[in-house]
């Protein structure tokens, strides 16, 4: 089984986020696998495990992802591919990684393909789903379960809450929500191994891609932080007074009924 | 040894000799792999024992050896077994990480420490060739649990003292061992004990005692003020059965592994007081921001400001320079041939070469721990002292560490002791440095400092060795062979060179960092130094004076006092401001940061 995971490095929003100058302050931010990937690493891992094969994790970035292409080495994948675009691009889109992805994937055979279902800096959750429109083939996102029997595929996937399972065939792309499984720790001896496996880095150049070709299609205007949360007020006295008062301070204050 | 060993740095020389930054390992030299490493035993430690934590506390060791089995699982156990007996072979660094990050567990971190460390190095570096190949293999994984067992009822420090005897039987077959041996971390659950004894009660020797050997068992679990999540029990020697192939070393050695394991012991201890004193950061800050009084988050008063910020730069100079010590290890053992390596002897001459480093490590950072958990739980206020908060077991819990691998005070007294030895072996030329210093203090003009980064702590450390020098000299000089009863002496140098090593290791740290990435990006390691270096120059400031005063009278000491009044002449740094700006930082990321 040719197995590819499609990961991106993210600031980790566990930590403070402060921006500046329109953009966030990468400055003492803590970089991370972006966790639904980590879940599409487990699930390569996993899969790999049981049908044999080999797992490529790829990502879209820049030199700095290098760590966490290395972290996912240390899981266990095989190998991985960076394709730096640094050098090549000041600004990017959903549409400029899915195209670089699909251009990389093409004539690879992959059976399956497995992203995050999101990823918690930008969260639109599109890089898979075009990715396997370019490529014309098959997708499920936010999985929960996958079983694979030859080359039918048996898919669990999270609608809001509930399970829809769905049957499909390969080749294949899914993306991974929360509780598809348990993402492992990079063992220290995983730690050890990784650094001997295969890093190979890519530009556009090597995938016969022109700026033009992968240009974003959207441009962000603005970047900025929720607003702080306002102290909440507690109601008190009879129920029936702390109604009529909710219902007043909704009408006159909020003013939202 | 090769030629290879005459470039290395030697143990205790910081006081004689100046290095320059990129001769000292830093934090910031940890590889990708080791940043790795760390991580994935952060987040074990987090995810997976925390939360078992209550339970260990209350004594349910089955825990303990399920999670050492996961820890082994993910190669946690292995770091210092050679790859060929199923370990890891990482260098001293990675280990030390660690030994750094499972002490966020409290007790846990202390049954991992005594597994890997005391409980395995002797086998690891000392055991023969059968010995290693039976034992370290499930002792890498954890499917059998080590423990050290040196301390008995009347020998502590005195380890020599012990009372426990071993006999060699009739046939020639095993030693009979006799006695009793306190306090022994990990006695609930090990199946391996390295015990010492002496043969025919005279030959003081180490032997590697299983718990199923006939004749081998242990007391009741203790109860303890802290470290209550490891086990702690008297092992008992009943006319024990150990075979004659578990001697471990050779016979009346026993001492060569025992002060050897200690040495060692200690630097990981000074590892893992400093991520005790990171966690108990990690958890009082975010309290000072939730916590309102008057309206106002605890954190916004300068006082929870200034407390903040003297935590913080305590521990910056605990981590610069427990890790510039690992570093001097890593440098030393790495360089090791095989041969030396299987020989035993020039590894416990490696780690006797920075037997100073080793108890200045030791002591120094389990006071900062201590000094970290006491203000973290006054930072608490009522609710530190109740259980339910983190802090409070933490309390607790650093106090033994002040205790066991040898007494902060016989770590002290070490210092002194052994720079007076490695004097007159000839190891270190510091009668020489002494009597130099001697003349150039006759003619001693006060320094001024320039303006740029870290001049005045330059000064301050450069002046801080002289001032060692001349109360070490001073003492040697005026007490000569009865100078080991000048046992407060021998303290306050000790503190003077601590504080000397410690506040080198952070300026030579700063200056790599500002050098590397400029003054912007290195501007609070800048201020912790700045911090650290004032307020440590004013102890070691106070430290000289009580021993001149105490070694001289008349007009020597009033020349002398003189001569330190001059070395310790300085506009001092206000460190109340330095202070504010640096818990800024700190307030924000809610954790030690750099």
């Amino acid at each position: 089984m040719n197995i590819f995971v499609l990961m991106k490095r993210t600031f980790d929003t566990e930590e403070k986020i402060s921006i500046s100058g329109g953009k966030i302050n990468e400055d003492g931010a803590e970089f991370i696998i972006n966790p639904y990937d980590e879940y599409a690493i487990e699930e390569a891992i996993q899969v790999r495990d049981a049908q044999g094969g080999e797992v490529t994790v790829i990502t879209v970035g820049s030199e700095e992802a290098e760590k966490q292409l290395r972290t996912a080495l240390a899981m266990g994948a095989d190998k991985a591919v960076l394709i730096n675009t640094e050098d090549d691009l000041e600004y990017s889109d959903q549409f400029t990684t899915a195209k670089i992805l699909a251009e990389y994937l093409k004539d690879k055979d992959a059976d399956l393909i497995i992203g995050g279902n999101v990823a918690i800096d930008g969260g639109s959750g599109q890089v898979g789903p075009r990715v396997a429109e370019l490529l014309n083939i098959p997708y499920v996102t936010t999985i929960t379960n996958l079983e694979i029997n030859g080359s039918t595929v048996t898919v669990v996937r999270d609608v809001e809450g509930d399970s829809e399972v769905i049957e499909t065939s390969l080749p294949l792309l899914v993306t991974a929500q929360q509780g598809l499984n348990e993402p492992r720790y990079p063992s220290l001896p995983g730690i050890m191994k990784a650094k001997k496996k295969p890093l190979d880095e890519l530009e556009l150049d090597d995938l016969d891609l022109e700026e033009d070709d992968v240009e974003a299609k959207t441009k962000t205007i603005e970047i900025y932080l929720p607003a702080q949360k306002q102290a909440g007020k507690v109601l008190e006295g009879e129920l029936a007074d702390q109604v009529k008062e909710l219902v007043s301070l909704l009408h006159n204050e909020a003013k939202v009924v | 040894m090769s030629n290879q060993t005459e470039n290395l740095i030697k143990g205790g020389s910081f006081l004689i000799e100046d290095v320059n930054y990129d001769q000292v390992f830093t934090p910031e030299d940890f590889s990708d792999e080791q940043v790795m490493i760390a991580k994935t035993t952060e987040d074990y430690v987090v995810n997976e024992v925390l939360p078992e934590v209550p339970y260990l506390e209350k004594h349910e060791f089955d825990r303990s050896v399920k999670l050492l089995k996961s820890a082994g699982e993910l190669g946690l156990l292995g770091a210092d077994v050679p790859e060929e007996y199923g370990g890891l072979a990482l260098d001293k660094v990675s280990s030390a990480l660690i030994a750094e990050k499972m002490a966020i567990a409290g007790g846990f971190g202390i049954t991992h420490g005594a597994h890997v460390g005391i409980g395995s190095l002797p086998i690891v570096l000392f055991g023969n060739e059968d010995q290693k190949q039976k034992y370290l293999p499930e002792l890498a994984t954890g499917e059998k649990i080590a423990a050290y067992a040196l301390t008995e009822p009347s020998s502590g420090s005195d380890a020599l003292g012990a009372k426990t005897v071993a006999k060699l039987n009739s046939a020639g077959t095993h030693y009979v061992l006799n006695g009793e041996k306190q306090w022994i971390t990990n006695a609930g659950f090990a199946d391996v004990f390295v015990v010492y004894a002496k043969i025919d009660g005279d030959k003081f020797s180490a032997f590697i005692v299983e718990r199923e050997f006939p004749g081998v068992s242990t007391g009741a679990e203790e109860d303890k003020m802290g470290i209550k999540s490891s086990s702690t029990r008297t092992l008992i020697l009943q006319d024990a059965q150990v075979p004659v192939e578990n001697l471990l070393g050779e016979i009346g050695r026993g001492h060569i592994i025992a002060f050897n394991i200690l040495n060692i012991g200690r630097y990981k201890l000074g590892v893992g007081a400093l991520g005790g004193a990171k966690r108990a950061l990690e958890v009082t800050i975010p309290y000072t921001n939730q916590r309102q009084q008057f309206k106002t988050p605890l954190s916004s008063f300068n006082l929870t400001k200034e407390k903040i910020a003297t935590m913080a730069s305590k521990l910056y100079a605990a981590e610069s320079s427990i890790y510039r010590t690992v570093g001097l290890f890593e440098e030393r053992m790495s360089k090791l041939t095989e041969e030396e390596v299987n020989g035993g002897k020039a590894v416990a001459a490696s780690i006797a070469e920075y037997a100073i480093e080793c108890s200045l490590g030791k002591f120094f950072n389990t006071e900062v721990l201590d000094y970290v958990v006491d203000e973290g739980v006054q930072l608490h206020g009522g609710y530190g002292f109740m259980e339910e908060y983190e802090i409070a077991r933490a309390y607790r819990d650093s106090r033994i560490n002040r205790i066991f691998e040898g007494t902060n005070e016989i770590n002290r007294l070490l210092v002194l002791g052994t720079y007076l030895k490695k004097a007159l072996k000839g190891d270190l030329p510091l009668f020489q440095k002494v009597m130099a210093l001697q003349e150039e203090l006759m003619m001693l003009m006060p320094e001024e400092p320039g303006d740029e980064p870290l001049a005045q702590e330059k000064m301050l450390v450069n002046n801080g060795k002289k001032i060692a020098l001349l109360a070490a000299g001073l003492a040697a000089q005026k007490f000569g062979k009865e100078v080991e009863k000048e046992q407060e002496i021998f303290v306050n140098i000790a503190d003077i060179v601590a504080n000397v090593y410690a506040m080198e290791s952070v300026v030579l740290r700063t200056e790599k960092a500002i050098a590397k990435n400029g003054l912007e990006k290195s501007n609070q390691k800048l201020l912790y130094t700045q911090i650290f270096c004032q307020e440590a120059f004013n102890k070691i400031e106070a430290d000289a004076k009580e021993t001149l005063v105490a070694a001289e009278d008349g007009d020597m000491l009033r020349m002398m006092i003189s001569t330190l009044r001059k070395l310790t002449r300085h506009t001092p740094t206000n460190v109340i401001a330095k202070k504010r700006e640096a818990s800024v930082k700190l307030i924000d990321a809610e954790k030690y940061v750099l």
